[in-house]
């Protein structure tokens, strides 16, 4: 250490520069991304009007716009944001907001760039936001799964294949004993998968409470057999079956919501596993933070000795908490055989179950947090989506479809990295638990 | 020692039989764990109507029934062992890495990229090999090193990272692969896409000629094992990697700089993987397809999780795994049932050896006192490192 970095630290002086930090990092950032915005990009865009709409045609409500003014508008308030953050303490509260504002230009900015960078016109940007929700669905009930199980204390690396497992047999019921003709054996399948998601949980339990087996081998155990186990059953069971393709579950109008002008047809004609995520959110909030039962389930994902004290028995808090979030996530492994497709493929969750995880981590095991890091992923994928149909062009370069489908996960790292900070468990989250003599 | 002390009266040859066995302990839990596993496998078999032992037969017969049988076997499992390595080296430091394909599929493309140099062909072996080995090590342990860096910096959990990141290796490895337009790593010569294969002196060895080949690759992952075992239990670092990995607040407290660790474990992790990806281009096919590494990242997770993080135990775990899977093609040959029974015998395989419990009631295995210390919490909770 030389000498000049001791007066440096010793002298109060220090105290007048302005402070380097994370949100002076982010605010660079932006300041730097915004001036290349209204400097670089803005000026290069073609002098096109396009449109942004509410409604499928024919007749759509619009709404017009000119790309330029809005990117320069966007790349100012990114600029402004940036700037704000070294402007010290006193402007600190300034800078939060210009942060959040910020952030929340970056959706409208990506449409916005893109419709300029397409030769299509307009977009139904409500549709897109509806598509999001649809998308982040099996994302935000695997993330209420693992809620579940991890504020009890057992970590649940195997989401992934109680959602898998329930898909399977949930599809394996209706082909074979339905036939895949709908009615009322579709409904008894969803709720054979939701069992099987329950059974599968019950595994999980058995040997990560009971036998206090590591949990993540448990998980890691229950993805295999779910990946091996649904494979088996494809081929010896559903195959053999002769009903490859049934008829998925049928949109439900809500009676009087769907009325609503431009909304209703979109937001309130959906399929029902769909609206039942919304009612699965709002009961794990309410029941594990408004209710003694969800107290006593995050007690023993706290401190389950100091539980047991207070007469709680841990081992029986814990086996349902783990089942109760194996059930959630067989209500996700439904979405996918029974709502989406109609349908069984290997591997057909491909790794949601792993991006519920990120989302629950994302939201910091509270359940509002984690369903908004399921949209944000649920809105990314979409985004994507519609980006590709758009067919963006960077000057000859047309931007690959991989891109646009990688655009979920670069999404998820940024704001995990840059918005997120440290993600703290419950405490005894993955401890196994002896019951003390 | 101490048990031993307190008994210290005449034994009958009976009571040394029984002391052998508990000795053996360790071991035979892991054995009875696999018979189990195959007897479960087997009703499995029985229930859809087909005969457990005909099954069977013909898997062991894939698995090591002639030489070319059992170097097939082997070379199956020589990705297996550096990517279980990936997982368990950062098991060690209380890190969990679900990144090992992504980091597997990078140092394959790095290495593929590095063979397309066309200055190879001039190079001798004993030069063109290596290169491309370390172009793969470079390129997972850069891949490897983000999530470390990232957890360090802004606390972004390596969970969450790492599964990004294998889906981004994946979409972006299949565009470099398969753009036409531009032509970016594409061999344009070939009909589907894949890049250039490497020239000869580049390619790996093979000891023995089957499909898959051995290849020398499966000596260097040997080589990695012994590697990794000497870095955990010999040097500084191996030292303040498993503190770390204990407990991070009283390793940061010994004066040790646990961030640094954390990144380099990260990166040596996603440099084992990324040798394992190499090793496969230069020892295999000679070039890299899509999608050619699927799988591989649970598959790493389990063996490394079966090895208990012990990096010779992954050697027998490994062969295991890959063994299995090259059987199966055998056993569904011969008797038309689907490889995804060896998937659920493997799963259970897992679930026995990790929930000893059950097998040490079915067949009375005693614990010994030392067994405590073996069983590492792998599970230290989620943010807890760092």
């Amino acid at each position: 250490m030389g000498v000049g970095d001791v007066t440096a630290t010793t002298l109060p002086a220090t105290r007048g520069l302005p402070r380097f930090g994370r949100l002076q990092t982010i605010g660079l950032i932006y300041a730097l991304f915004g001036a290349f915005l209204t400097f670089n990009v803005v000026p290069n865009l073609e002098r096109v009007d396009k449109a942004v709409t509410f409604e499928p045609p024919p007749d759509p409500l619009t709404l017009s716009f000119d790309p330029r003014l809005v990117a320069a508008i966007i790349g100012v308030v990114f600029i402004g944001t940036g700037v704000s953050t070294f402007l010290g303490p006193r402007l600190e509260r300034v800078a939060h907001y210009g942060l959040i504002v910020s952030t929340a230009c970056i959706a409208p900015l990506i449409i916005v760039l893109a419709l300029a960078l397409s030769d299509t016109a307009d977009t139904n940007v409500l549709q897109l936001m509806v598509e999001s929700l649809r998308l982040g669905t099996p994302i935000a009930l695997g993330a209420m799964a693992g809620l579940w199980c991890e504020r009890a204390g057992v970590v649940n690396i195997g989401i992934e294949g109680m959602m898998l497992g329930s898909a399977g047999v949930g599809f394996a019921v209706y082909a074979t004993i339905g036939e895949g003709t709908g009615g009322t054996w579709l409904w008894i399948s969803i709720l054979v998968a939701i069992l099987t998601g329950g059974l599968i949980a019950l595994l999980h339990a058995i040997v990560a409470v009971s036998f206090r087996t590591d949990q993540i081998i448990s998980g890691v155990v229950i993805n295999l057999l779910a990946l091996g186990g649904t494979g088996f059953l494809r081929s010896e069971i559903i195959v053999p079956s002769g009903v490859s393709s049934g008829e998925s579950t049928s949109t439900i109008a809500l009676p009087g919501l769907s009325d609503i002008p431009i909304v209703g047809s979109q937001v309130f004609t959906q399929k029902p596993i769909f609206y039942a995520m919304f009612v699965v959110v709002a009961l794990s909030w309410f029941v594990l933070f408004k209710t003694p039962f969800g107290l006593r389930v995050r007690a023993c994902g706290e401190h389950p000795h100091a539980a047991e004290t207070l007469g709680i028995n841990v081992i029986r808090t814990r086996y349902t908490a783990v089942i109760v979030g194996g059930l959630i996530a067989g209500l996700a492994g439904a979405w996918y055989s029974l709502e989406t497709q109609g349908g069984f493929e290997d591997n057909m969750t491909s790794g949601a179950g792993f991006i519920a995880l990120a989302a629950l981590i994302f939201g910091k095991w509270k359940p509002w947090t984690a369903f908004a890091g399921a949209m944000l992923f649920g809105f990314s994928r979409a985004l994507g989506t519609r980006l590709q149909i758009l067919g963006v062009e960077i000057g000859d370069f047309s931007i690959p479809s991989e891109f646009w489908q990688s655009l979920p996960f670069v999404v998820t790292i940024i704001v995990v990295a840059g918005a997120i900070g440290r993600a703290v468990a419950p405490a005894a989250d993955g401890q196994p638990y002896q019951r003390s003599r | 020692m101490t048990d031993t002390t307190e008994t210290t009266r005449e034994r009958s040859g009976a009571h040394r039989f029984l002391d052998a066995y508990f000795a053996a302990a360790p071991v035979l839990v892991p054995v009875y764990a696999i018979l189990l596993a195959f007897v479960v496998g087997g009703m499995i078999i029985l229930a859809i109507g087909d005969n457990p032992f005909e099954a069977y037969w013909a898997l062991v017969r894939g698995m090591f029934g002639s030489t070319d049988r059992i170097a097939a076997s082997l070379g199956r499992s020589t990705p297996f062992i550096g990517a279980a390595l990936a997982v368990a080296f950062a098991f060690r430091a209380g890190l969990f890495n679900i990144g090992a394909e992504g980091q597997l599929l990078v140092g394959a493309t790095v290495a593929a990229w590095v063979g397309t140099f066309s200055f190879l062909d001039d190079f001798p072996a004993l030069i063109a090999a290596p290169l491309v080995l370390t172009a793969g090590v470079v390129g997972g342990g850069i891949y490897g090193g983000i999530p470390g860096f990232l957890k360090t910096r802004t606390g972004a959990h390596e969970v969450i990272v790492t599964i990004m990141l294998n889906n981004i290796a994946v979409l972006y490895v299949r565009w470099l692969v398969s753009s036409q337009d531009p032509v970016i790593l594409r061999d344009t010569n070939a009909s589907v896409p894949r890049t250039e294969p490497l020239p000869d002196p580049a390619r790996l060895p093979e000891l023995v000629d089957s499909t898959p080949p051995l290849h020398l690759g499966f000596i260097v992952m040997l080589l990695l094992c012994v590697f990794v075992w000497f870095v955990l239990q010999r040097t500084t670092t191996g030292f303040e990697v498993r503190s770390v990995g204990t407990n991070p607040h009283a390793a940061r407290y010994a004066g040790m700089n646990a961030n640094r660790t954390i990144v380099l474990v990260m990166v040596l992790a996603g440099s084992f993987a990324g040798l394992a990806g190499a090793g496969e281009i230069a020892g295999t096919s000679g070039f890299l397809s899509p999608g050619v590494f699927v799988a591989i990242g649970f598959d790493s997770i389990a063996i490394a999780l079966l090895a208990r993080a012990n990096p010779f135990a992954i050697v027998p775990a490994a062969i295991l795994w890959g063994s299995m899977l090259t059987g199966a093609g055998l056993m569904q040959q011969e008797t038309g049932l689907s490889i995804d029974v060896v998937r659920i015998v493997q799963a259970l395989v897992l679930l026995f050896v990790a929930a000893d419990v059950i097998v040490r009631t079915l067949f009375r295995v005693r614990r010994k006192a030392s067994d405590a210390l073996e069983t590492t919490q792998l599970s230290t909770g989620w943010g807890s490192a760092t």
